[in-house]
């Protein structure tokens, strides 16, 4: 059935046939959910409808939520249509949170489901932005909840319909006109669901979320009768449950690359630590060690009442893993452990090795490869000069040079002149067209140069100096050596 | 009379904590010799230790860039063999000029630490098995953060170097004291003619240094004009003396 075709699924509402979904197309020829079917069916003859089927779309929520476990340990099915994700501490693996945002909806794009998505303090702000924001995905600043959702309509903070018609009835069409209402008559007309959805969305009310765990992961878990408050009390708790995990990832001949930490909180709220691993491991040492580092970021509330290690992501790991293996004096150092710890701490994307790339182009000969593995085949030429430091962009300087195949008798950076003392060049580099449709024609003349107190400069020339297509003869830094 | 009395009073005071340091210090603190007769001379170890911390900066505009003092570092890197650990507020180094003096790109890990390189310098100086460890510096390094520092390389045996950057040409910063072991300054200088019989070719010979020893724990403060790194990481002293004559004493003053 091609995607565009009008389409609902029927469902009984009350005695009657009613619209239980409709897809976009039926959508924009004004059908709802909650219409009569027969109504439907007189506006859109033809009309495709499917028996609606809640339990599956439970189960395929339920999926989906699983699924978002890629981006963070905490997530949880949000019926009738969302998912709940605790992006908190776990944001920064995939490049921050509208990094995260954004990829997650292009891959449920690429998946055709459209998707709307919000990141927000409270699960209920998070929410009213996904469904009633104007942007299909909106963050709201940390701290700034309320101003994100106060020009929404109340009906974005999941109140009863009727509760929704009866506030408006009132004048309240806008979060924040309920957030500047009186409390008490609210709450003896609406009863306490208004105040209680308000307040989850504004964070003054908890909202305990039921995350979904992968049935298969190798997960330990540990309840405290006594809430924990201190970082050595949570020191021993974490080494026990990574014994554990340990344990339980050798019996799978596993080691993990992700480890996700909850720390569950007597106030109903989960933190969490995220950690990822440059090779498989499964030594308890070294995983604790990782945890442990982020240990602090913990902010234990009124206590810890129960932590969760659950190993989201595993490879196959053989079983010679051992520290005494490691005693082999020719043996490489193995980097693992450091680029894990600095992983942990300052992001994975920035523990990396900068190596070569097969291109002419300078600042696309260099790429930032994996902490750990081998290289590639690619090599820099050696024979010509390249300098210690590249401006990025090139910073555009003034200069003349006498003749197109001549060096600039002097420049001027950063309002100082330069005289050029020596020079070695031109190093014509062309560009590279099948990247860039731009690049066909253009050319960069490089120089050397060496100015009156020996620093060493690196310009180009954009442009050959003969044929105009190949560039404006702008002189550009772009580097120092 | 009391002046030349109190310099020979710490001159004596300086060679005992150097002996020492030597018996106590961190075991088998070795050296990398630069093998230049007249660099090695000045310092203590016959080379630049192992196991400690160095600073080095550049001088002029390249204090603010640090690149003749990064390549000053990545050679002696390269020669001491085995991985590196170099650590950045955001990286701007050019790895291709890294292998160009023998620090092949494998062997080098980078950490891109924002505000916390003093941190990010320390856990890799915690880590056994690194040869070295280049952490680019902008702003303070205190007593206290140097001498962290220093202890975390004696306890690994990497050699550890400040590569302190700044703007500002008299950054007060540069001046307060700290733990490091040698102190270097590195200032390119303008190089001879390309072929030295044949002075209106252009090009660009091989570039130079002054290269400056502002502070040597055991050592004496020296000064040379060297030509920079090779493809091995290698320096050599330059033999004409146009420039001037490459004798310590000479600029002891300047240090």
């Amino acid at each position: 059935m091609p995607a565009e075709a009008p389409l609902v699924t029927r469902a009984h509402d009350g005695r009657r046939l009613a619209i239980a979904a409709a897809n976009a197309a039926a959508l924009r020829l004004g059908l709802r959910p909650g219409m009569p079917l027969a109504h439907a069916q007189a506006m859109v003859p033809g009309l495709a409808i499917a028996p609606a089927d809640p339990a599956g779309d439970a189960a395929a929520l339920a999926d989906l939520a699983a699924w978002c476990l890629r981006y963070a340990p905490l997530t949880a099915p949000a019926p009738p249509d969302g998912v709940w994700i605790e992006a908190a501490g776990s944001s920064h693996l995939q490049g921050g949170e509208p990094a995260l945002l954004g990829d997650l909806v292009a891959r449920l794009g690429r998946a055709g489901l459209a998707a709307r998505a919000a990141i927000a303090d409270t699960p209920g702000a998070a929410w009213a932005l996904a469904r009633h924001a104007t942007a299909p995905v909106s963050i709201a600043l940390p701290g700034g909840a309320a101003d994100a959702i106060a020009l929404l309509p109340i009906a974005a903070l999941r109140l009863e319909p009727e509760a929704v018609r009866g506030l408006r009835r009132l004048g309240l069409d806008l979060v924040g006109q309920l957030v500047a209402a009186p409390r008490a008559p609210l709450a003896r007309r609406f009863g306490q669901g208004v105040l209680r959805r308000l307040d989850q969305a504004l964070g003054l009310a908890p909202e305990p979320i039921t995350p979904v765990v992968p049935p298969e992961a190798v997960q330990a878990a540990l309840a405290f009768p006594e809430p924990l408050l201190t970082a050595p009390a949570l020191r021993i708790a974490l080494d026990r449950l990574v014994e554990q995990v340990a344990a339980g990832l050798a019996r799978a001949g596993l080691g993990a690359r992700r480890l996700d930490l909850v720390f569950e909180r007597v106030d109903d709220r989960a933190q969490l630590l995220r950690i990822g691993t440059a090779r498989p491991s499964r030594d308890p040492r070294h995983l604790a060690r990782l945890l442990a580092e982020r240990l602090e970021t913990v902010e234990p509330g009124f206590g810890i009442e129960a932590m969760r290690l659950i190993v989201a992501l595993a490879e196959p790991l053989g079983a010679e893993q051992s520290s005494a293996a490691l005693g082999g004096a020719a043996a490489a150092p193995d980097l693992a452990p450091l680029v894990d710890r600095l992983a942990a701490r300052f992001g994975e994307g920035r523990v990396f090795r900068l190596l070569p790339v097969e291109s002419d182009v300078p600042e696309r000969s260099v790429s930032r490869m994996a902490a750990i593995g081998s290289p590639g085949m690619a090599g820099w030429p050696s024979n010509l000069p390249r300098p210690v430091r590249l401006l990025m962009p090139p910073q555009p300087v003034e200069a003349v040079s006498a003749l197109p195949d001549s060096p600039p008798a002097a420049f001027t950076w950063r309002r100082r002149r330069h005289r050029v003392r020596r020079a070695d060049g031109p190093e014509r580099i062309a560009g590279e067209w099948w990247r860039r449709d731009g690049e066909r024609r253009a050319v960069r003349d490089y120089w050397a140069v060496e100015d009156e107190a020996g620093q060493r400069f690196w310009l180009y020339r954009r442009g050959d100096g003969a044929d105009p297509a190949t560039g404006d003869l702008a002189w550009f830094l772009h580097g120092l050596f | 009379m009391e002046q030349a009395g109190r310099i020979a009073l710490l001159e004596e005071l300086r060679t005992r904590v150097a002996r020492i340091e030597r018996a106590t210090g961190a075991p088998g603190r070795i050296a990398l010799p630069f093998g230049l007769a007249p660099i090695d001379g000045t310092l203590a170890e016959g080379g630049l230790a192992h196991g400690a911390l160095h600073e080095v900066f550049g001088a002029g505009l390249d204090l603010g860039h640090g690149a003749a003092a990064a390549l000053f570092a990545a050679g002696i890197l390269a020669r001491a063999g085995g991985p590196v650990l170099w650590v950045s507020e955001r990286v701007d180094l050019f790895a291709p000029a890294l292998a160009s003096v023998g620090l092949a790109p494998e062997r080098v890990l980078h950490v891109e630490a924002g505000r916390s390189v003093l941190l990010a310098m320390e856990e890799g100086l915690r880590q056994p098995g690194l040869a070295g460890v280049v952490g680019e510096v902008f702003g303070r390094l205190g007593l206290t953060a140097s001498r962290r520092l220093q202890l975390a390389a004696e306890a690994s045996g990497a050699i550890a170097f400040a590569l302190r950057r700044s703007r500002r040409p008299d950054d007060p910063a540069l001046a307060e004291p700290n733990a490091a072991v040698t102190r270097w300054r590195i200032a390119p200088l303008p190089s001879p003619p390309a072929l030295a019989w044949a002075p209106d070719t252009p090009g660009l010979g091989p570039p130079r240094w002054r290269l400056e020893l502002l502070r040597a724990r055991g050592g004496r403060p020296g000064s040379w004009i060297v030509e920079a790194c090779d493809a091995t990481g290698g320096l050599a002293l330059v033999a004409d003396l146009a420039d001037g004559p490459a004798v310590p004493e000479r600029r002891r003053h300047a240090g």
